[in-house]
């Protein structure tokens, strides 16, 4: 991919919007199943346009809806939503030295739209791309086009919750996790990465039945430092041999 | 839980979950990481998913399904071959779906 002096604000946008189609073909039915669950979890229409529109968050609203109809108390909801979360502080330093010529009117936004599946699609504009100055309307367009499928599909699935008997039985929850492996699999692409990845996910069935989703952040940590280690201990040992 | 409770808590979880996106940000001219730390992270996105994604296609209701009246298991089995095979997300995504809806309603 070459950058051109031919990419405007606006075409940048517009390809942004474009890149993000892959990842809202998976994003959009895990909206409408999230719109239905969170009805029959107890929260009215607008309380679940509210938790898309407002938090924006998927597998944090998703966990947080489930915590709900378990009747786990505000504390331990909160305390979900930063452990589910944390992980997006990972693509903001990523991102951090590709936003700093930009004014806060820029990063409040940026920030309040980087999930998962906006990074996965803008960061790579980002990397082949790095004389552009502009990029940040590439991720902007990523970004809005996911804010705005996202909220339409929860709207979708308020609407089906409430009109089709049993579509919370069909399995379009499938799609989130189709979407999480779409995007793990990429990465791997060296022994720690797979060492890591494979700990968390035994972790997360041994550890599944812990309170709270604490089995969640257990594996995930675990796993990122067996990742880490590995790659620490291959280093080291390929030095010693040199 | 009542309603004044549900938009607290949809309060608290708007202001934590942007504070976690926003926080580096904010402070972007003056925020360096450690290296180690930048280092150890890029683990993170994939570990969470994962533990994230696990579970829903091992245990889909609860309870360890390793067989074939599970689709979710099914279906992610595919997702993981095309995804590693292709390193293709949109192909992922759409030819694991048509898997599981398949094998949910013709096979099972």
């Amino acid at each position: 991919m070459t950058n051109t002096n031919a990419d405007t604000r606006l075409s940048l946008f517009l390809k942004g919007m474009l890149d993000a189609l892959p990842l809202i073909v998976g994003g959009v039915p895990f909206g409408i199943i999230f719109g239905t669950l969170s009805l029959n979890a107890g929260l009215d229409i607008w309380q679940t346009i509210g938790l898309s529109s407002i938090v924006f968050a998927g597998s944090a609203q998703f966990v947080a809806v489930g915590m709900l109809a378990a009747g786990t108390s505000l504390g331990f909801i909160v305390g979900a939503t930063i452990i589910v979360n944390l992980r997006h502080l990972i693509y903001a330093a990523s991102l951090l030295p590709h936003i700093k010529h930009l004014g806060q009117r820029w990063r409040i936004p940026l920030g309040f739209l980087l999930i998962d599946e906006v990074f996965a699609a803008t960061y790579p504009r980002y990397m082949n791309n790095p004389e552009s100055t502009l990029n940040h309307w590439h991720y902007f367009g990523v970004g809005m086009a996911f804010y705005i499928s996202w909220n339409v599909a929860t709207v979708v699935g308020i609407f089906f919750g409430s009109n089709i008997e049993g579509i919370d039985t069909w399995g379009l929850d499938f799609a989130m996790a189709a979407t999480f492996i779409g995007m793990v699999m990429p990465h791997l692409i060296n022994k720690p990465m797979i060492a890591g990845v494979i700990t968390s996910g035994l972790l997360s069935v041994l550890t599944y039945d812990l309170p709270h989703k604490l089995g969640l952040i257990l594996s995930a940590i675990v796993g990122m430092a067996v990742g880490y280690g590995l790659e620490l201990w291959l280093q080291s040992s390929k030095e010693k041999q040199s | 839980m009542n309603d004044v409770n549900i938009w607290l808590l949809i309060a608290l979880m708007a202001l934590v979950t942007f504070s976690i996106r926003y926080a580096l940000y904010a402070r972007a001219n003056s925020v360096a990481l450690p290296k180690r730390l930048e280092q150890a992270l890029k683990y993170s996105a994939p570990c969470v998913l994962t533990a994230i994604w696990v579970p829903a296609v091992m245990m889909p209701s609860g309870e360890l399904a390793l067989n074939l009246n599970n689709p979710y298991l099914i279906g992610g089995i595919i997702a993981i071959v095309i995804g590693w095979w292709k390193k293709n997300i949109l192909l992922t995504i759409v030819l694991s779906m048509i898997s599981f809806f398949a094998y949910k309603w013709l096979v099972l």
